[in-house]
Parts: structure tokens; C-alpha cells; sequence
């Protein structure tokens, strides 16, 4: 019951709301209560609320607030992007936006694709149920 | 003549005698035979029975001319498109040109999902971004006229005829189009064929499921 992801510096997060919606920060600094100062390699440093952040399991080692060049080069030694990547959360949203960005041939490819499966797995319960009676 | 000169509002410096000089009347006369050329009266024109009520300009005729309809960027020669209402509705077909009228030039191809070559409007068509090559095709001799009805030639009837269920001529479809449809098709299928399930997907009709959100889906 503890928690395990705590607010800290170097916290890597997903922005939950707003333009941002969707990207992976860091958390460099705490504003106060609220807020937190957040940045990542492709956009500026900026503040945002903690109820915006969805909090992941990576974190980064980093002092307050660095420079750009330091982030970019703490987050590649850390590597946030192949962790985000193979992590079963990553692997979700990577799913999730390529089912979005398919378009009406590839829906009815994967259509096709899903009766073939279907098929071969019938077929192989088939066979196991003869062979068991 | 330069302009007159005056001493107050109404009153002129120069004379009768000096302006006459001036205005270069005496020379005219020469030239004239002495008398001032007179200027024919043009015949006056006969009165109008009828003067409208109200001084309204006549409107010029507009010279705009008009365009065929603008095509959506989508929908590009060779673009698969499904058409939404008619006959045809949800089939997946092949965009071939746009007519002068505007309307779009279509084929199933005929060998795969039945629809002929055939226009249709843009406005009952989605258009996908799934495009076949139709470069090898030949699109010259397809326009409206092609298109146009055939024209009836109604035979007299005698009184018994007229109440019998008229037996209409079965529509033919006329040879040559049987053909062009043919010719067509043949470059079109190769160059479906080379796609891996184009054909079974140009083939099936399309539908919206349970769970689909069509303002979401890419098409």
C-alpha cells in the first residue's frame, strides 16, 4: 500500500490534459503545492499543475532545473525513451495510436487477419479435443 | 476658345464685337461661304407609347460562366472511394475522371464488385486514401453524352394494346458499352491484383460496426 512514485526531480511523467496531451516530461523543479516545472528535449520549460501529470516508474538522474543540453544527455544515459518504450504502458499507447491512425484498407486487412487467427486457433482446439477423446 | 475674363459675376471685359473676333466666327463663315454651317436636326425620334413608371437601368447580362464542381483534395484519379447512397451504396469503387458536368467517372471494376462504369455525385462519396494506378488507362471516349438516355420511339398503340400491361423493350445494354467496360477493367484488375487483398477489399461492401465512431476514423 505504500506509495512508489513519488514527486521528485528528475520524475519522468505523461501529461494527461491539455495542448501537451500525450508527451513525455521531466519534472526539473517543485513551484509549490500545486505546480511543477516540467521540461523535455523537444519543447520550452514550463509550469504545470500536478493534477495534469500522470506520474510513470522512470526516473532521471538530474539536478534542479539544468540546462537543456544536460537533460537531453541525462535522459539518453537514463534511456527514458526505450524504457517508456518497452514498458507495458508505453506499449499501449503505442498500440492505441497506431489503431487510430489506420486507415479503411488497413481496418479491413486487420479484419482479414483476425478471421485467419481465429481460424487456426479453431483448428488446432479442434484438434486437441480428438485427440483427448 | 481660352478662357473669358470678367469684371464681376455676369459682366464680361470683352465686347460683342471682340469676342466674336476671339471665337474665330469670321473664319468659320469664310470657310462656309459665308454663313455659319448649321448642324442637322437628327430626326426626332417618335414619341414612346409608354414611359415606365420608375428610371431603372437595364441589367447587363451576367458573363460569368460556370465551372464543374470543385473536387475535395481527397478524391484524386485512381482514389477508392464508397459511395453512400443509391444502388450501390457501401460498395468500394474506383475514381477514374471528372466529367465536364462534374460529376465523377466511376468503375467498380465491373469483375469484381458489379458496378459498372458509371457517374456520380460528389456529394454521395466518401473518399479514401487507398489509391490504385490508372495511368495505363484510357479514359478519352467516356463523357456525358456517353452517358446521355437513349431516346424512345413510341409506337402507336391500338386500343387493344392500350390495355394490355405494356410489355417495355427489355433494356439492353448496347454492345459497344459491354466492351468499353471490358477494356477498361483488364488494365484496372492488373493493376489491382499486384496489391495483396485490394481485391477482396474492393469486392466487400462497407459498413458501419458496433463500436465504430466515424468521426474518428481515418479514412
Amino acid at each position: 500500500m505504500p506509495f512508489k512514485r513519488f514527486v521528485e526531480i528528475g520524475r519522468v511523467a505523461l501529461v494527461n490534459y491539455g495542448k501537451d496531451y500525450g508527451r513525455l516530461v521531466v519534472i526539473v523543479d517543485v513551484v509549490d503545492q500545486n505546480r511543477a516545472l516540467i521540461d523535455a528535449p523537444d519543447m520550452v520549460r514550463c509550469q504545470i499543475n500536478f493534477k495534469r501529470l500522470s506520474l510513470t516508474d522512470i526516473k532521471i538522474d538530474i539536478k534542479r532545473v539544468p540546462k537543456k543540453t544536460t537533460l537531453i544527455k541525462a535522459m539518453e544515459d537514463a534511456d527514458v525513451k526505450s524504457k517508456w518504450e518497452n514498458s507495458s504502458w508505453g506499449k499501449k499507447l503505442i498500440v492505441q495510436k497506431r489503431r487510430a491512425s489506420l486507415n479503411d484498407f488497413d481496418r479491413f486487412k486487420v479484419m482479414l487477419a483476425r478471421i485467419k487467427r481465429g481460424g487456426a486457433i479453431r483448428q488446432e482446439l479442434a484438434k486437441l479435443k480428438k485427440a483427448v477423446a | 476658345m481660352a478662357p473669358q475674363s470678367k469684371l464681376s459675376l455676369g459682366i464680361k471685359r470683352a465686347s460683342r464685337s471682340h469676342t466674336y473676333h476671339r471665337r474665330g466666327l469670321w473664319a468659320i463663315k469664310a470657310k462656309h461661304g459665308g454663313a455659319f454651317p448649321k448642324a442637322e436636326k437628327p430626326a426626332a425620334a417618335a414619341e414612346p407609347k409608354f414611359y415606365p413608371a420608375d428610371d431603372v437601368k437595364p441589367r447587363a447580362p451576367s458573363t460569368r460562366k460556370p465551372n464543374p464542381t470543385k473536387l475535395r483534395s481527397s478524391v484524386t484519379p485512381g482514389t477508392v472511394l464508397i459511395l453512400l447512397a443509391g444502388r450501390f451504396m457501401g460498395k468500394r469503387v474506383v475514381f477514374l475522371k471528372q466529367l465536364k458536368s462534374g460529376l465523377l467517372l466511376i468503375t467498380g471494376p465491373f469483375k469484381i464488385n458489379g458496378v459498372p462504369i458509371r457517374r456520380v455525385n460528389q456529394a454521395y462519396v466518401m473518399a479514401t486514401s487507398t489509391k490504385v494506378d490508372i495511368s495505363s488507362v484510357n479514359l478519352d471516349k467516356f463523357d456525358d453524352k456517353y452517358f446521355a438516355r437513349a431516346k424512345r420511339i413510341k409506337a402507336k398503340k391500338t386500343e387493344r394494346e392500350l390495355f394490355e400491361t405494356e410489355k417495355e423493350a427489355t433494356k439492353n445494354l448496347p454492345d459497344f458499352k459491354k466492351d468499353d467496360q471490358k477494356v477498361i477493367d483488364a488494365e484496372l484488375v492488373k493493376a489491382i491484383e499486384a496489391v495483396p487483398d485490394l481485391k477482396t477489399y474492393l469486392g466487400a461492401r462497407f459498413s458501419l460496426r458496433d463500436g465504430d465512431k466515424p468521426h474518428e476514423m481515418t479514412f
